[in-house]
């Protein structure tokens, strides 16, 4: 599509639904937000992206082929059920830890954070395999 | 422990999960495709030998104690049925490690059936009625998606079917699994076992009953609800046919025994006739369809719903030995009658063609492919020595001792028109001469006429044609071995079939090993 306003706006739209994602993922740990919401900004993110400068150009803003990325999503989330089996021999079982910060802070950590990572890779993957394929179509 | 209950679902999704990462190696794919199904038959038969020596198992994925954790467990059931599937998953994969292209590979033919084998397995295992649900999808969306990959024309039409009365047949059960949390305040089977006698009004629990039927009804391809799998199972090419017919329906068939046996028992005078009704015309309605036939696969999808029928007795009669006699036939059908789809793929691999009329002159050319034919339809009908007459044998004998006379009148008849329908197959594809357009050709087939060219036939015409030849014969052989070594061992086997249903009739084990306390 061919509208300067679009571009420019995409430009700064994209940054924010970016940093949004991470917020999101982040924020799903003790709150409403998660890695499947937050995978699905991504997508949008590249979908609008790929409505603004075209099909090809949000091939390349991909760093990896979708599937590979649909791939280590699941593998993520896989890898995510060993912590507990080596904690206390329950699969997906949450182990914690906690990274201290300056000033007497810290902060947790856990297994149940990979698997969220896992499903955001995951939900990234499998949207932007659907957005490619359905233009392709067209 | 927890590793053996976990392996079986978990081996598949680790193959699934390496294949979708090597996507762009073929050859890596093929072993993986290998190496998940076998994966499955060895976690299985492990799995198995520690049920028959210490009992029904349960494990609580992510430390939650049932019934609020997620509940895997297994009883002997289940590890017979996972040990069947690895079998037919592991005779499947190497069959079509020689057919599938390299279009469909592309698409992700074997991480859809890794994935597929990992619903099947995570079904068998799941204590819980909402996972079951869950387990269902994963097998029935990579279902979905190898049904359709390829893209021909009639197939897209089957899949369209297929998707669709699926997709309603999960709604219902989806349904159901809200209306029993609704009434229970749980979904763990072994807890919902305990106070579903006591929940009020029963009336609601009756029609849960029902909902459930439904669903599973459909899955498991039973009467009236079958009509969706001999219009989709001769469409897809050959390979992903055998994976379905061996596996999919029998998940079905094991969730009605499951639920049927541990949750509702509460009105036997309603379920059990109605059970034996839908027995009896599944399998009546599922042969006389077979007759009228003219594609082998065709003539083979409505066996497998005349054959569903046969498993369904074993909860219509409820006896010890009914269920025992459902759950060898279980065993017993799924090995023979994938080796006849392996078989019917060959053939028309070798043909080029489905309609049985193209057909014929194989027992000339292809004499060991008629033997493994011969010797799985011959198990099909009951003859014996093989499994399929100790199958049936059982079933008539607990349909007598249950004085079920119309019913086993239903199963012999049924039988004889079996051999009537088997016979015609054999006539068509080995006995009879070749058609003329297919004299003189070389042994691995020519391109067939663009009107009945089959998508794995031209696997054929590529090198290492004879490589190919034995990939597609040695399953199905293997298959048919197996089943007249269930037919021999029957002793062995039949007493692990009785003990696994008297386990599902007096589940106290199955209870304490979810619940964790004497129940």
């Amino acid at each position: 599509m061919n509208s300067i306003v679009l571009q420019a706006a995409t430009r700064f739209l994209i940054t924010l639904l970016l940093l949004f994602a991470v917020f999101l993922l982040i924020r799903g740990h003790n709150e409403p937000g998660g890695g499947f919401i937050a995978g699905l900004v991504v997508a949008s993110a590249i979908a609008l992206y790929a409505l603004t400068c075209g099909m090809s150009a949000a091939r390349t803003l991909m760093p990896l082929d979708p599937t590979i990325l649909l791939g280590t999503g699941l593998a993520v989330a896989l890898v995510s059920a060993v912590p507990g089996i080596i904690e206390s021999g329950a699969p997906l079982d949450g182990v914690w830890g906690e990274v201290p910060l300056p000033g007497d802070r810290g902060v947790k950590l856990g297994s149940p954070l990979l698997f969220d990572l896992g499903v955001f890779f995951t939900v990234v993957g499998s949207a932007v395999t659907v957005l490619l394929s359905l233009s392709e179509e067209a | 422990m927890t590793a053996l209950l976990v392996a079986p679902f978990a081996v598949p999704m680790i193959a699934a999960v390496l294949a979708m990462l090597g996507h762009r190696s073929v050859k890596l794919q093929r072993i993986l495709g290998v190496a998940g199904a076998l994966g499955l038959l060895v976690t299985g038969i492990a799995l198995l030998i520690a049920i028959e020596r210490h009992g029904p198992q349960a494990t609580q994925l992510s430390g939650w104690d049932a019934p609020f954790g997620i509940t895997i467990v297994a009883d002997l059931l289940s590890a017979i049925m996972v040990v069947i599937s690895g079998m037919v998953a592991t005779a499947s994969a190497v069959y079509s490690a020689a057919t599938v292209d390299a279009r469909r590979t592309a698409f992700g033919y074997y991480p859809l059936t890794n994935f597929l084998l990992a619903g099947v397995a995570g079904a068998f295992l799941t204590g819980d009625l909402f996972n079951l649900y869950v387990w269902f999808e994963v097998m029935l969306i990579a279902s979905f998606v190898l049904l359709a990959l390829g893209g021909e024309r009639p197939q897209l039409e089957g899949a369209v079917k297929y998707v669709a009365i699926n997709l309603v047949a999960s709604t219902m059960f989806l349904a159901a699994a809200g209306l029993i949390y609704g009434l229970t305040g749980t979904l763990n089977f072994a807890d919902l076992a305990q106070r579903l006698p006591e929940a009020e009004p029963t009336g609601l629990v009756t029609a849960i009953a029902m909902l459930l039927l439904v669903a599973f009804g459909v899955k498991a391809a039973a009467f009236p609800l079958f009509f969706w799998l001999p219009a989709s199972y001769h469409t897809p090419p050959a390979d992903v046919a055998i994976l379905f017919s061996g596996l999919l329906t029998k998940v079905g068939v094991y969730a009605l025994l499951r639920t049927f046996t541990l949750l509702f028992d509460h009105d036997p005078g309603l379920i059990q006739p109605l059970f034996l009704w839908i027995s009896s015309t599944t399998m009546v309605i599922g042969v006389l369809g077979a007759l009228a036939q003219a594609e082998f696969r065709r003539v083979l999808s409505f066996h497998i719903v005349s054959q569903v029928g046969y498993m369904l007795l074993g909860i219509g009669l409820l006896t010890p030995l009914a269920l025992a006699g459902a759950i060898f036939y279980i065993a017993h059908h799924m090995l023979a009658k994938t080796a006849l789809f392996l078989v019917a793929g060959a053939v028309e691999g070798t043909r080029g063609s489905r309609a049985l009329a193209q057909q014929g002159g194989l027992f000339e050319r292809r004499p060991r492919l008629a033997m493994v034919f011969a010797i799985a339809a011959l198990s099909l009908a009951g003859i014996p020595p093989l499994s399929g007459f100790v199958a049936k044998f059982v079933l008539v004998r607990a349909g007598l001792e249950a004085e079920a006379y119309l019913v086993v009148a239903a199963v012999l008849a049924v039988s004889l028109l079996t051999i009537v329908s088997m016979v015609k197959l054999w006539n068509e594809a080995f006995w009879k001469p070749a058609p003329e357009a297919e004299e003189g050709e070389g042994p691995t087939g020519a391109p067939a006429p663009a009107a009945t060219s089959v998508g794995t036939a031209t696997a054929t015409s590529a090198g290492g044609g004879r490589w190919r030849l034995a990939a597609q014969l040695a399953p199905g052989a293997a298959l048919a071995l197996g089943g007249i070594a269930l037919g021999i061992g029957a002793g062995p086997a039949l007493d692990l079939s009785m003990r696994a249903a008297e386990q599902l009739l007096e589940p106290t084990a199955y209870l304490e090993a979810v619940l964790g306390e004497p129940a």
